[in-house]
């Protein structure tokens, strides 16, 4: 009993699954994190606070990765009208990447980093060490080659069948991934050089690239949920990227404000990165009003809340908490403090975490055999899962935007003499960590209750 | 919006905007490679500095400790701490590097820990070194004050 309208479209549930036992792996570090923030010596020699923010940091990354590639095989073959072109190909790239991550965070927990870099040969062709980029150089291969892979399948399969404004922007949003992931084999020894190249993966990534295929993700969503013409959708997309991306090349200006660059890009980068928040603001309007204008009532109300809530929160997190500290003058006091933690939370969740969410949420029950939707009680644990966990993040971002403003205030603003140490000023932050470290369980227990929505429906689905 | 503003034309601006901004993007990252040798300093980048970099990666120092505001935020800013802790010489910082590594883990109960990484003499020095070029690279002024 299927509800699938191309058979080779379950080649996305593994990616899927695999993707949700990694967020929960992310979750779990970040409370382990969260903690050492507050105790210092909290699994002192066991887990390190530097193991576990890598795996913390590293989990998120790989299992967007993992959404992403499932969204692109749940959605393509639907869009393109057309099975997809190799789903054993997807499969063994399933395999890979997922053997190659599970090994490559075991890395991380069990020997010490240096062994890791020593084993995998980093002196031969060093890529390790910088934040986000910490895998081992054959990790870095092997995700070059899934990706490769994926972008073969994925080319051939909509070449073959019809050519979407979704289509193509996801198709240029998934080669600018591949493209500018190939500067993470760049690491000149000169430092300043090095952290000027390390941008064009991280910002072009995440400001972006992936802006394009979550806005594809959005798209489909919402003609899959209104039934509203395709036609106005396609339009409405083609300018949000297009914002999205204006805005966000010259946007990377706003990390060069304090390397060895020209001071123009000071002015480059507070211009272009205010732009920012525009294409996020445009796809709440959209988002709302898709909905409002809708010709069908969806039985899978928590797809559309998902849908709504990531575009109210990327434009939250990405759109105004990015703005907060973007200009130069207020970034050279906040760069670097809890301020950037707070808008990175809050702008993954929203805008990366929710899409995938989004469209596990729209596929899942179709993958599964269930139909359009799970059942009732099921879609009412997921969308108490949706609230704890929003709610929570909204409330761990201030949380530490309340500790980062208190750290500039006594560590930044006053002068040399009189400016507290970084020691001195992280136990005055203490009661935002614990608060922060509260949240995190809340954002736990909403976890596990959408979790537990898979289950309801066990039954149903055999 | 309105039937005048079509969707070629949308598509237009999405493939010509991005197209544009990022011929653009290169030409000024090109640039700025050409003008960072005035600002970052090269000229000194010495075989130490370079094996220091390496000892930076290979123990993941990034992952708790912030270099030039990038990096974790759980440990003090190491971008400027030839200044803070060396008070700008190389001497005195080496000394204090040598020191200060052989200690750790400080073992104070609920401290934040700085692990061992039980690194040899020669590398505790390459590290400093790296820690000295990074400090004197020209970065626009960052940060405000001395605690980074």
């Amino acid at each position: 009993m299927s509800t699938l309208k191309f058979q080779s479209q379950s080649v996305a549930t593994p990616y899927f699954i695999f993707a949700l036992i990694l967020f929960t792996g992310q979750i779990l570090f970040g409370l382990v994190m969260g903690l050492q923030y507050v105790v210092g010596d909290f699994l002192a020699g066991i887990i390190p606070f530097n193991v576990a923010r890598m795996v913390h940091t590293n989990l998120l990354i790989v299992w967007l990765l993992f959404g992403f590639m499932g969204a692109a095989y749940f959605l393509v073959p639907e869009e393109s009208e057309t099975e997809l072109y190799s789903p054993k190909l997807a499969i063994l790239l399933f395999w890979v990447f997922a053997v190659a991550a599970t090994l490559t965070v075991l890395g991380y927990l069990l020997v010490p980093y240096s062994r890791l870099a020593e084993i995998t040969g980093n002196e031969y062709f060093p890529t390790m060490g910088r934040e986000f980029l910490e895998q081992p150089t054959i990790t870095k291969i092997g995700i070059v080659i899934v990706c490769l892979g994926f972008l073969f399948n994925i080319g051939m399969t909509m070449l073959r069948g019809r050519k979407t404004v979704i289509n193509m922007v996801l198709l240029t949003g998934l080669i600018g991934l591949a493209v500018f992931f190939l500067f993470s084999f760049y690491n000149p020894s000169n430092i300043a050089m090095d952290k000027f190249y390390w941008w064009f993966v991280v910002h072009l990534w995440v400001e972006g690239v992936w802006e394009l295929i979550m806005g594809a993700i959005l798209a489909f969503i919402l003609i899959k949920i209104t039934g509203v013409d395709r036609e106005i959708i396609e339009k409405w997309l083609y300018v949000i990227v297009a914002m999205a991306l204006i805005s966000g090349l010259l946007g990377t200006g706003h990390h060069f404000f304090w390397l060895a660059t020209p001071e123009y890009w000071q002015w480059v980068g507070s211009v272009f990165s205010a732009l920012e928040p525009l294409p996020f603001f445009a796809m709440v309007l959209y988002a709302f009003n898709m909905v409002n204008n809708r010709r069908r009532e969806h039985p899978n109300k928590a797809a559309t809340l998902w849908a709504l809530g990531t575009a109210v929160m990327a434009f939250l997190g990405a759109g105004v908490w990015g703005f907060l500290h973007t200009l130069a003058p207020v970034n050279f006091y906040t760069h670097g403090t809890q301020i950037t933690a707070a808008h990175a939370h809050m702008a993954f969740y929203g805008a990366y975490a929710m899409i995938v969410l989004t469209i596990i949420s729209y596929a899942m029950p179709k993958l599964r055999g269930i139909g359009e939707a799970s059942s009732k009680k099921a879609q009412v644990l997921e969308m108490w899962g949706f609230w704890l966990m929003t709610v929570a993040m909204v409330f761990i971002t201030l949380f530490l935007t309340g500790a980062g403003v208190l750290q500039v205030w006594l560590q930044r603003l006053p002068e040399g003499g009189e400016a507290l140490s970084f020691m001195e000023t992280q136990d005055k932050l203490s009661i935002f960590y614990w608060a922060r470290e509260a949240t995190g369980v809340i954002f736990l227990i909403g976890l596990i209750t959408y979790m537990c929505n898979f289950i309801v429906d066990r039954k149903v689905a055999k | 919006m309105s039937d005048t503003f079509t969707k070629g034309m949308a598509r237009n601006i999405y493939y010509g905007g991005s197209v544009f901004f990022l011929l653009l993007f290169a030409g000024l990252a090109m640039h700025t490679t050409r003008e960072m040798p005035k600002s970052d300093h090269r000229e000194n980048l010495t075989q130490a500095v370079v094996n220091g970099k390496a000892v930076w990666e290979d123990n993941n120092c990034i992952g708790c400790h912030t270099l030039i505001g990038e990096g974790a935020y759980y440990a003090p800013e190491l971008g400027n701490v030839f200044y803070r802790r060396g008070g700008g010489d190389l001497d005195a910082f080496k000394g204090f590097m040598q020191g200060w590594m052989k200690i750790q883990p400080l073992g104070i109960p609920g401290r934040r820990q700085m692990p061992q990484f039980n690194l040899t003499e020669q590398q505790v020095n390459d590290l400093a070194e790296f820690l000295k070029f990074t400090a004197e690279i020209d970065v626009n002024s960052w940060p405000p004050n001395i605690e980074g």
